[in-house]
């Protein structure tokens, strides 16, 4: 088996890495191109994001001027305002793009912070083992214990509630299952042999983690972050519906539809909308998650 | 096998110490802490807060407190609510048959559902079913509960009017199991929408795991017939991940539950926590923290008991 390795390692080492790296890339598009459904959430994601980011080149209206004369108008009543007005006049429209970049915003912070600290503790973990791996390991456990709404809420009902703040406690109330799977990565890899050669070159722990260890476990991360990112929003939505996530006049989808639950009956859309883009953009990033994780999957390889 | 069992129930006291641990942390480092109901009032001198903290024992170290609040919560004194100082244990006891059955129905149906989707996927595996299945899954898991909630309440609360939008009986029939069973149906099928979509996919690739090994196909070559080997054969070696998935979806399950509730003003443990949090009652707060812990706990170690018993492999490894 060593054997075999090394012989391994020195073909790559011949100058054949660069061509093979491209070969990968080139397979891994291959086979999520063939994924419809993930290609498709693909597409999906890129037009939100880009109609979050120029929100304001596209919103027909200011999201928070109230006219008054404009209220409850139904979707493509009045073409000034293609999806109708809420109770206060404000243009739906203008407001679901509003709405978008503060949800999207808070989904791609909080993953980012799910990410950083699932890393830093799965590496930790994986890497050092022992004792320092039993703490965090039974730190994540204890964590896991809790239902993570509960643990959202307690939290977010005592810090003024920001778009920062928000994302940040769903950050950190979500990272366990990543530092689970870095750490899975993590004891696999420590083991082989191009650690080994590292070692004995003289890297010392923190290069071999960010710099060997790291790059390897990139695949599992890259499928855990898509997924998180949709966790995060649908949480938003969650806390901010129960009214302690992102507060008003700032829209954001969930708190939109916390809004239109008061005209429930009488004007339906109102709430039908916004709860349409959270699962729309939730299912994109499901389907691009799952289909990065087909597509990059090491024990498809051979196909 | 009460070797493995006392050995698992072990494993559990770090996890209740570090559950303790956590709960206690978040009670303290909060603004305001333990007292915010009291320092937020200005109807309240900053005397009256140092005596509130002598009664509670807040003036002491916060190592003592811990040791006080852990050996409470271990022998079953968990203190009293702010607003009308009733025992909170109680007070989260009360809630917890509603929930309980709420869970409960949503639950048993959803492992039915999800299991028979899952394992007709995985045996007729690329069909049409299989793909419409997997597609729907996926589409479940994204729904925000609370919206599909509000629009289950549209269609057939408001427009259809076959079902009560909320509560759990109607004014004067209290106690009428059809009248609780109405009210049941849609906050169950809203909960168990997302366990649906949970359960078939582990289950298909549960099985997709097991049906492919070579004791399966051993026993196809002896000429058994398709359903006796899924169920003899297949059945007990798949269904050992979905045993371990019970326990570990319970906090999901919990937190679905919460938001349920809250849409369909189902008087469970759900809505005594939102209630608790507009009131600031932290006691219940932190109870019901610890109780859901507790609880998660308990239950993974049931599973892992059950999971022992199924294979001989864990209880005598």
């Amino acid at each position: 088996m060593t054997k075999i390795n090394i012989i391994a390692t020195a073909t790559e080492a011949d100058g054949g890495v660069a061509a093979r790296h491209h070969g990968f890339i080139r397979m891994v598009l291959r086979r999520f191109l063939r994924h419809r459904l993930a290609v498709a959430g693909a597409v999906v994601v890129v037009l939100l994001c880009a109609s979050a980011l120029f929100a304001n080149l596209l919103a027909p209206h200011d999201p928070t001027f109230l006219d008054t004369r404009h209220r409850f108008l139904a979707p493509f009543q009045d073409m000034g305002f293609l999806l109708g007005t809420d109770e206060l006049g404000r243009d739906t429209l203008s407001r679901l793009l509003y709405g978008g970049r503060v949800s999207l915003a808070v989904g791609l912070v909080a993953m980012l912070t799910t990410i950083v600290s699932g890393l830093l503790i799965g590496l930790t973990a994986g890497y050092y083992g022992g004792w320092i791996d039993d703490l965090l390991m039974r730190f994540v456990d204890t964590m896991l214990c809790f239902p993570q709404v509960f643990l959202l809420l307690v939290v977010a009902a005592f810090v003024p509630p920001t778009l920062i703040s928000i994302s940040l406690i769903i950050g950190l109330t979500s990272w366990m299952e990543v530092a689970r799977i870095v750490r899975g990565e993590m004891l696999y890899l420590k083991e082989q042999d191009f650690v080994q050669a590292a070692r004995a070159l003289g890297a010392g722990g923190a290069r071999i983690m960010f710099r060997e260890l790291l790059p390897n476990a990139i695949a599992p991360v890259l499928v855990a972050a898509t997924l998180k990112v949709a966790t995060a929003v649908l949480m938003e939505s969650y806390i901010s519906y129960l009214g302690y996530g992102i507060q008003p006049p700032l829209a954001s989808w969930g708190n939109m539809l916390t809004n239109a639950q008061g005209y429930f009956d009488t004007v339906p859309y109102l709430a039908i909308l916004p709860g349409a883009l959270i699962t729309l953009a939730v299912m994109s990033f499901n389907f691009l998650g799952d289909g990065l994780r087909d597509a990059l999957d090491p024990r498809l390889k051979m196909d | 096998m009460l070797h493995y069992v006392l050995r698992r129930m072990l494993h559990a006291v770090p996890l209740m110490i570090g559950v303790s641990i956590v709960g206690f942390g978040l009670m303290h480092l909060a603004p305001g802490g333990p007292l915010a109901v009291y320092t937020l009032n200005p109807t309240i001198t900053a005397q009256d807060i140092e005596r509130i903290k002598v009664v509670f024992g807040l003036d002491q170290p916060v190592y003592v407190q811990y040791v006080k609040w852990a050996i409470g919560m271990f022998t079953g004194s968990w203190g009293y609510t702010f607003f009308g100082g009733r025992p909170v244990l109680v007070v989260i006891l009360e809630r917890v048959p509603a929930t309980l059955l709420l869970m409960g129905s949503a639950l048993s149906i959803a492992v039915v559902v999800g299991m028979f989707v899952g394992i007709l996927g995985a045996v007729r595996r690329y069909s049409v079913f299989d793909y419409l299945a997997t597609t729907g899954a996926m589409f479940a898991l994204s729904f925000p509960t609370f919206w599909f909630g509000l629009m289950a309440i549209y269609v057939f609360a408001l427009q259809l009017r076959w079902l009560p939008s909320g509560g759990m009986y109607e004014l004067g029939a209290e106690g009428e199991i059809l009248d609780l069973l109405r009210h049941l149906t849609l906050p169950t099928m809203v909960l168990a929408l997302v366990i649906v979509a949970t359960w078939s996919r582990y289950t298909r690739s549960s099985f997709l795991e097991v049906i492919h090994q070579d004791y399966i196909r051993t026993a196809r070559a002896k000429g058994l017939r398709a359903p006796a080997i899924l169920f003899r054969h297949a059945f007990p070696n798949a269904v050992k991940p979905l045993i371990a998935l019970l326990g570990v979806q319970l906090p999901f399950l919990f937190s679905g539950a919460l938001v349920t509730e809250t849409i369909f003003g189902w008087p469970g443990m759900g809505r005594l926590f939102v209630d608790a949090l507009t009131m600031k009652e932290y006691p219940v707060l932190m109870g019901m923290m610890m109780f859901t812990a507790f609880f998660v706990i308990f239950s993974n170690l049931i599973a892992d008991v059950a999971i022992a018993l199924i294979d001989p492999r864990i209880r005598l490894g």
